[in-house]
């Protein structure tokens, strides 16, 4: 069922969805970097999360991919650099500077409380209010929409504690909360880790229709299988650096290991177009 | 699917399913099936107290008499204000073990401004009670929130300290003698001591179950509309219905009359200020941002905080309501007594307002639990309390059934917490 993208030559097969609009990127990082004292987690990172693409980011345990999740959603900033947003340099000082401008993030565990129910947690932080009592009926409507529109239909009822929430249940409310605070570049860290098959299938579907409805989407995964199922393009971080960014068409799980383990990767075709810096300094004699 | 279907035709498997299933019978089987895994709400405390009624009441026949009845509610009363201060604070996932003693020097600041030279009127004395507790709260979740100390600690230094400012304001007070401020003003004594007209009483409850009758059915008739899951009607007006039933029985029992020589009846005031302060917070927990807000905290501060919450100010604040509402307790506690003294057992206090919120429900690990909780576990303590005493026993007895009460109480909610998981 994993689509292992072209294993005998490039992948022949039209993208798993039309990839409608694409063009223009509401986030771009440039020149950014960030140490922990003496450990250099990134450094001149560039990379743009086009509108309507899912962009998957990969690297090995320690490549800084949690650092760079971090700096998009406003937990620290970066030492250098610019984070580029809607075209304006931005500095995102707190979460919720970030989610304010529209960027939603989705964690694993941390993002939501057992003790309140789905439509609590959904409007945490953003409850409609009217005359100081929280409205909710009015709550518990425009959830139910946005799971329905999301086709979220393993939920019983939005009034279940979260705690009684599988893992992927758990992110499809993590994901409709996203939508709800009308994100327009949605991250998610690691979003299938703890999941079962079917569970994946259905998170990695909601991953892809956040992208239909035009929203950037990145993706960090350790897993190829649903890279390649899911995403649009991909960017390999290698001891914090971008060791090669593209679209998806240009790797093939083979070189993405390869680029993931050793930064470079010698079976990559240099002639490939979108293709960007990877393996340059094995070129040079 | 996601919500009820706004009509009344549901399938059987979408009334096991949802939460607030739309007949009578799926009620039930629905009921049952939460409390076999553990979410049966405050009933197990309910049958508690039932039971303990039903054993006082055989080894005691006049337990169960109006004036015992009545006494109890008053006795009740500060443990029920000290466990609704305990909750704010336990929702948290927090404790606060000072509020003995802060309650000790609300009602004795409240003293000792009512007495000579001072005299302020009872309403600014009352008043100057309660903003130095809520000050005291404020302080204390200062130090919990922003410098990140265990509030375990400071709330221990709390227990300490304040015991030793309260003994020292009342020896330098100008109208203490031995130890003990009297208070002379009828007001502040007639908070617990008065009582309301049997007329009054009567209107007050039906104003009271009204208002609730309103706003339940009016919340189910909205949510309806919406074509959102709503409880059955059987189930609401059977909500209503036993609301106004207990304030039927309650004002019944308040209005006849309990005196021996004179005629003395009617519903002690101190039962409508208990139910104002509950109604109040049971609003604000429930209704309002801050609430929410408490519980998401205590549910996992961390996705509270990324989702934007000020995690600082809505723990201090919590912080300071508890400061407050102990303050209420003290000013109950001084007026039931008609007077402060240095011999205030904060210590024991604060452990039966611990205890009143955990025997009511509310979790020790933060995130669960309700202002009923207190109501419920103060009104277990009270009724222990007052029921030993009919028997004759002492505070030994007392400590010991109460800490029984107390494990039990836990023990029913570690099972339930397991068939949970
Ligand atoms: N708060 C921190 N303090 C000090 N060093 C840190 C901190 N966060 C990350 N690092 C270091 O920065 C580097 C990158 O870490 P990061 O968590 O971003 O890696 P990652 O790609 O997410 O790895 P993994 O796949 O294991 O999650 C690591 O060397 C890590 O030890
Ligand atoms: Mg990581």
């Amino acid at each position: 069922m994993a689509q292992t993208a072209g294993n005998s030559s490039y992948p022949t097969a039209p993208p798993l969805r039309p990839s409608g609009g694409g063009g223009e990127s509401p986030l771009l990082l440039r020149g950014i970097a960030k140490s922990f004292g003496a450990v250099q987690a990134l450094s001149s990172v560039d990379l743009d999360l086009p509108a309507g693409k899912v962009t998957a980011l990969l690297g090995d345990n320690g490549a800084g991919k949690s650092t760079l999740v971090k700096l998009i959603s406003g937990i620290f900033a970066p030492d250098e650099g610019s984070i580029i947003w809607e075209g304006e340099p931005v500095r995102l000082r707190t979460p919720k500077e970030a989610s304010e401008l529209g960027i939603a993030t989705v964690y694993q565990d941390l993002a939501l409380c057992d003790n309140l129910d789905v439509v609590q947690n959904m409007f945490l932080g953003r409850e409609i209010v009217r005359s100081g009592v929280m409205d909710e009926a009015e709550m518990e409507t425009v959830a139910s929409r946005t799971l329905e529109d999301l086709s979220v239909t393993t939920l019983s009822s939005t009034r279940q504690l979260v705690a009684s929430l599988s893992g992927g249940q758990r992110q499809a409310v993590a994901v409709a909360k996203a939508v709800m605070a009308r994100a327009r570049l949605v991250v998610f860290d690691e979003p299938t880790a703890a999941l079962g098959v079917s569970q994946t299938a259905m998170v990695l579907d909601l991953i892809s229709r956040l992208a239909d409805a035009g929203m950037a989407v990145m993706v960090i995964s350790h897993n190829l299988n649903d890279v390649f199922r899911v995403a649009d393009r991909l960017a390999v971080l290698y001891l914090g650096q971008i060791a090669a960014e593209g679209p998806i068409s240009g790797f093939d799980p083979a070189n993405v290991v390869d680029l993931i383990t050793t930064g470079k990767s010698a079976r990559l075709a240099p002639s490939q177009p979108g293709m960007e810096a990877a393996g340059k300094e094995e070129e040079q004699p | 699917m996601i919500s009820a279907p706004p009509g009344a035709s549901e399938s059987e498997a979408n009334e096991v399913a949802s939460p607030v299933p739309s007949s009578l019978s799926g009620f039930l089987r629905q009921w049952a099936r939460r409390a076999r895994s553990g979410e049966s709400g405050v009933l197990p405390v309910l049958g508690g107290l039932i039971l303990i009624v039903v054993i006082f009441q055989v080894q005691s026949p006049v337990f169960l008499s109006p004036a015992n009845l009545t006494n109890l509610l008053v006795q009740g009363a500060v443990f029920v204000l000290l466990g609704m201060a305990e909750v704010f604070v336990l929702l948290l996932g927090e404790i606060d073990l000072s509020i003995g003693f802060v309650a000790g020097i609300g009602g004795g600041v409240a003293a000792i401004l009512l007495a000579s030279p001072y005299n302020l009127p009872w309403w600014a004395a009352l008043g100057a009670g309660l903003v130095a507790t809520a000050a005291i709260g404020a302080v204390q979740g200062t130090l919990v929130t922003r410098l990140g100390l265990p509030s375990f600690v400071v709330t221990l230094a709390g227990l300490l300290g304040w015991e030793g400012v309260l003994i020292t304001m009342i020896d330098h007070s100008p109208s203490a003698s031995g130890g003990v401020v009297r208070i002379s003003n009828n007001v502040v004594n007639d908070l617990v001591n008065g009582n309301l007209s049997p007329l009054a009483g009567w209107i007050g409850m039906i104003l009271v179950v009204s208002a609730y009758a309103l706003a339940t059915l009016g919340g189910e008739q909205k949510r309806r509309k919406r074509g959102l899951s709503a409880l059955p009607w059987s189930i609401a007006m059977l909500k209503v219905g036993i609301t106004a039933l207990a304030g039927v029985v309650l004002v019944l029992i308040c209005n006849t009359n309990r005196g021996h020589f004179v005629s003395l009846r009617g519903v002690p005031w101190v039962v409508p200020i208990v139910l104002a302060v509950f109604a109040g917070w049971t609003f604000l927990l429930g209704r309002t941002r801050f609430g929410r807000y408490v519980y998401a905290i205590g549910g996992n501060a961390e996705a509270a905080r990324r989702a934007g919450i000020n995690l600082l100010r809505v723990r201090t604040i919590a912080f300071t309501l508890s400061g407050l509402t102990a303050g209420a307790g003290g000013i109950i506690y001084a007026s039931r007594l008609g007077s402060m003294s240095v011999g205030i057992d904060g210590g024991t206090l604060v452990l039966y307002a611990v205890a009143a919120a955990v025997i009511g429900g509310t979790s020790l690990f933060g995130g669960r639990g309700k202002a009923l909780h207190a109501v419920l576990g103060g009104l277990v303590i009270a009724t222990v309390y007052n029921g030993m005493g009919l028997l004759g026993m002492g505070a030994a007895s007392q400590y010991m059934v109460t800490a029984l009460v107390l494990v039990a109480a836990v023990t029913v909610d570690a099972f339930a917490r397991r068939s949970r998981n």
